[in-house]
């Protein structure tokens, strides 16, 4: 545990020194705070507008869980499906993967212009990022199942559905995680990705204003934000993933 | 007669694995197949526990036809085959679960028996080898079936380990007079824990010869310095040397 902490502590150590690096810089070249402000502007900015943005925080993780909810059950459904009947996922497969090619920024206004400006366009396209690192890693989980622990199953007699929820799904249950962490970091993304595109409030409504005003310094809050809000959901998965994956090694 | 196999044949494309294969094993009878490496022997437990089906025979307990059924037999692998995420306790029910629901009292009551008592709650993975192999036993112990197939248990313990092992499987089957069917490569093991060794051939594996093994039980390590235990073992090398040199 402690070695954590020691890492951990590094790793905070030399992000503090590159922001005193920023700082610096930007005061030393007097860079105007339309182009670069300095960290300590950004902070002050924090704290200052801080009564105008919790607001689009609050919505951003909203959407964000939502979607993030919705694109992993539909995910992990989609991945047992595609195990437990091969001759589907010969069909669905390369679809899946093709869905991952449509490029998102082209994707969202079209949502938009077929189902308005409501929740619904928003969750599909946080969904659709969310999903496929799930069904991916979950698949990849449920492949390499221990060869030995499975034989076994069999010798005793037991069904396909018995192998499936008894060896099967526990066993790659450190997989589908892996896939959870990828797809919570997505999911902060895609909701900002979505707001931007229409949306009263979040935080990509607050960065395109502040965008189109040239106040950098509000971009950097939301960059800040959206970075902090990936990091923590990523915690939280974690700290869940601890909880369920018991009897394992320790590993990454 | 629990089980009896007549006539077996088994073949995977041009590979002739089994040749008419006859064995028996009685009811609380231990019998033990020894066999060379590659003989077909894993095959056969396949073709009992019904994951593949016989060319030609039968293969029948208590007098029901079972060839290519599942859920006849309970097994031990050569591996431990815990579930790493299940404690214990919820490894040994596990069989016992797959046919309704498992009786974890009694669970419970088998591993404080065999000195497990503390570990009931713990994983897998906090466990010494031989301490893996005692719950994986218990788990096909504790399934209702009648016939405990064992699938070279103890062929990856250490030399000190196994002979304790073999006491310890001794004094629980004492209590508790299951038949098994047991698979091992160790002269020595197949004498000092079975009433019965059929020595297996090369391949195409047929039943080289049928020993009945004279010793009372109970069974001490003493067993293994008696010149009976050597003659018979004397024995039985010549049947296996006779399959290696051509």
């Amino acid at each position: 545990m402690s070695k954590v902490w020691i890492r951990g502590g590094r790793a905070f150590l030399f992000l503090l020194f590159l922001f005193i690096l920023w700082e610096v810089l930007v005061k030393v070249t007097e860079t105007p705070m339309w182009l670069l402000p300095a960290p300590s502007d950004v902070i002050k900015e924090a704290i200052d507008g801080f009564d105008l943005f919790y607001g689009h925080i609050f919505s951003t993780v909203y959407l964000a869980l939502l979607g993030l909810t919705i694109g992993c059950s539909v995910g992990l459904l989609i991945a047992i499906i595609l195990y437990r009947l091969p001759k589907v996922n010969e069909l669905l497969y390369p679809l899946l993967i093709l869905s991952q090619n449509i490029p998102t920024i082209v994707l969202a206004p079209l949502l938009i212009i077929w189902f308005g400006f409501g929740m619904m366009p928003k969750l599909i396209i946080i969904s659709l990022v969310c999903f496929f690192p799930i069904v991916v890693a979950s698949m990849d989980g449920f492949r390499q199942t221990a060869p030995e622990l499975k034989h076994y199953l069999q010798m005793v007699g037991a069904t396909r559905n018995q192998i499936f929820w008894k060896l099967e799904f526990p066993h790659s249950l450190p997989s589908i995680f892996s896939g959870l962490k990828i797809a919570a970091t997505y999911s902060v993304m895609g909701a900002v990705i979505s707001e931007w595109l229409g949306a009263k409030t979040g935080i990509g409504v607050y960065m395109t204003l502040a965008q189109s005003s040239f106040r950098i310094d509000r971009v950097f809050i939301a960059i800040f934000f959206i970075m902090i809000l990936s990091v923590m959901l990523f915690g939280i998965i974690r700290i869940i993933e601890k909880l369920v994956v018991k009897g394992r090694s320790e590993g990454a | 007669m629990l089980l009896k196999i007549s006539e077996l044949n088994k073949t995977f494309g041009d590979l002739h694995v089994l040749k008419d294969i006859n064995l028996s094993v009685d009811e609380g009878e231990f019998v033990a197949i020894l066999g060379p490496s590659g003989s077909g022997k894993s095959t056969l437990f396949q073709l009992i526990g019904g994951n593949q089906t016989p060319d030609e025979g039968e293969i029948s307990l208590n007098g029901e036809v079972i060839n290519g059924k599942k859920g006849y037999i309970s097994y031990m692998p050569q591996q431990p085959s815990l579930f790493p995420w299940r404690t214990v306790l919820e490894n040994v029910v596990l069989a016992a679960e797959l046919n309704g629901k498992p009786d974890y009292e009694e669970a419970k009551q088998w591993l404080s028996k065999v000195g497990l008592a503390e570990f009931v709650n713990s994983y897998p993975i906090e466990l010494s080898g031989g301490m893996k192999q005692r719950v994986s036993f218990i788990r096909a112990l504790l399934s209702k079936q009648n016939l405990l197939c064992l699938d070279e248990p103890f062929s990856a313990l250490d030399e000190f380990t196994r002979l304790k092992m073999q006491k310890w499987l001794l004094s629980v089957w004492e209590e508790n007079r299951k038949s098994i069917l047991f698979i091992t490569h160790s002269i020595e093991e197949a004498l000092f824990l079975a009433d019965r060794i059929y020595v297996l051939s090369k391949r195409p594996a047929h039943i080289k010869a049928e020993i009945k093994v004279p010793f009372s039980r109970p069974r001490n390590e003493s067993l293994l310095e008696t010149n009976e235990f050597f003659t018979i073992k004397q024995q039985i090398f010549q049947y296996i040397k006779e399959e290696i040199s051509d």
